[in-house]
């Protein structure tokens, strides 16, 4: 089996990778890269858990294949931190005590970090409809959305 | 058996060729769009090796054009890029109510409209909404490019009219007429992510006494293929989109439903939903003409 040589930026940083062209890009960061803060819950694009930016936009990275990354730029949970600590959102997602096994986790703070670069103060209903396709079995929803909420509140203070 | 390979032509040309060699050898070859079916598939119900060939790298596919005769959507636009388009939104904003209840927005980053299209599903979002506004396939080959009614394109379940060597470049809509509007309305048992149980798109154009001069009616995941309903747009042709006029739409829509019975909802639910839907849909688009 002949693999392809992709070359990328992954949070900033340029990265080449050798991948077989079948790989999804989740196969790819964490198997080949071991950035292993993107999740696997289903393959199939229902979860949400393997949430990453492409080129700003969200997508799940299980259905996205590992050398349609060529040229593009890729955003992770490991690049959502700044410099000197947490961002607001994973800030706020402690303090609403927003994850319990924390599977979900990086895919909603992914997640929620496109949504509140898009929509600045997004009301409940927003949110809810944009976070749809990121599944949590252990929360119930209520505190990720308190958290959300936070954030984009911290978020515009900031601004 | 033979390997993986991907391929990313620039050019229609180039796609072309690779689809031509793959055929003249037997070899497989499949376009790969958004991928949200593509992927899903080759996870689980078909691993066989085959060449890639994404057409998100041509310039045709990555078109819109909201022009003066016509609009053109390209085959590669993700339906989140649809949405963000206002001027398209305004045209159509049926079709863009289907393409925007497609899955999650994580998916909606990469489902095409096109992709929905292809793929034949009996239940897919997007096609009864593009048979509505009487949407057209732009199809290419190595002999130049052909159209065809978005009616007669998907053939049977996951099955549509593609040769091989030939793929979608893009659809393209007329224009609509002054006070014609469309909308598209689906039933699941759930807000979001899910499938249709039944899906009713409903184009139509009024004068400017409020009577309907011209509709278009299409029913989805009630037979094994979209419908184009022609009784129902009699049924609203003539009419002031009435409630007589609504019921009778309806019911043209429950008669010409074939469904089957599955987890999803029996066949005398569907029939009775997607006549509800056709009425529901019509009443918003009748509404969206006369704003
Ligand atoms: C979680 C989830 C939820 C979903 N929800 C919905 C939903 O609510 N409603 C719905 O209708 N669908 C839904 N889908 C299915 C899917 O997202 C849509 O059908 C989507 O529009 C497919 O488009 P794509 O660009 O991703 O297609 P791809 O996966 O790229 O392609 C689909 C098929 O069409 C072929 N193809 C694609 N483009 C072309 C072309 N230009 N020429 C020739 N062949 C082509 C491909 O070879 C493939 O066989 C869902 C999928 C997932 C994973
Ligand atoms: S792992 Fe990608 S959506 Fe579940
Ligand atoms: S915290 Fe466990 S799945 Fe969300």
């Amino acid at each position: 089996m002949s693999k392809v040589q992709v070359e990328t930026r992954i949070n900033g940083e340029g990265v080449e990778f050798l991948c077989e062209p079948q790989q999804t890009l989740l196969e790819v960061l964490r198997e080949t890269l071991s950035r292993t803060g993107t999740k696997e819950g289903c393959a199939t694009g229902d979860c949400g858990a393997c949430s990453v930016l492409l080129d700003g936009r969200l997508v799940c990275s299980c259905l996205v294949l590992g050398v349609e990354a060529e040229g593009k730029e890729v955003t992770t949970i490991e690049g959502i931190a700044g410099n000197d600590g947490l961002h607001p959102i994973q800030q706020k997602f402690l303090e609403r005590a927003a994850l319990q096994c924390g599977i979900c986790t990086p895919g909603l703070i992914v997640a929620t970090k496109a949504l509140l670069d898009k929509h600045k103060n997004p009301d409940e209903e927003t949110i809810r409809y944009w976070l749809a396709g990121n599944l949590c079995r252990c929360t119930g929803y209520d505190k990720i959305i308190r958290a959300v909420q936070d954030a984009a509140e911290e978020l515009a203070y900031e601004a | 058996m033979g390997a993986f390979a991907y391929v990313a032509p620039t050019t229609v040309a180039e796609a072309l060729g690779v689809l031509e060699e793959h055929a003249s050898q037997g070899k497989r070859a499949q376009i790969l769009a958004g991928g949200t079916d593509l992927l899903v598939q080759l996870q689980s119900v078909d691993r066989t090796p085959r060449t890639i060939v994404d057409i998100k790298k041509l310039e045709e596919a990555n078109r819109v054009e909201v022009g003066a005769d016509e609009t053109f959507v390209g085959a590669a636009v993700a339906s989140a890029v649809l949405n963000e388009n206002e001027e398209l939104k305004q045209r159509f904003p049926g079709l863009i109510e289907a393409a925007d209840l497609i899955g999650s927005t994580q998916i909606q980053g990469r489902a095409t409209i096109a992709g929905n299209l292809c793929n034949a599903s009996p239940a897919g979002d997007t096609i009864p909404a593009l048979i509505a506004i009487g949407a057209v396939c732009v199809i290419a080959s190595e002999s130049g490019n052909r159209e065809l009614a978005v009616e007669d394109f998907v053939t049977g379940v996951g099955t549509n009219a593609l040769q091989d060597g030939e793929f979608l470049v893009g659809l393209k809509i007329p224009n609509p007429p002054a006070r014609t509007a469309d909308a598209y309305l689906r039933f699941i048992p759930r807000t979001e992510m899910d499938i249709a149980v039944a899906g009713a798109g409903v184009a139509l154009t009024l004068d400017d006494a409020g009577t309907c001069t011209a509709a278009r009616v299409s029913i989805g995941a009630v037979a094994p293929t979209a419908l184009l309903v022609t009784a129902a747009a009699d049924a609203l042709v003539g009419t002031s989109v009435d409630d007589d006029a609504l019921a009778a739409a309806a019911a043209a829509c429950s008669a010409a439903a074939s469904p089957i019975t599955d987890k999803r909802g029996t066949v005398e639910y569907r029939r009775k939903v997607v006549g509800v839907l056709c009425k529901r849909a019509a009443a918003i688009a009748r509404d969206r003409a006369q704003a």
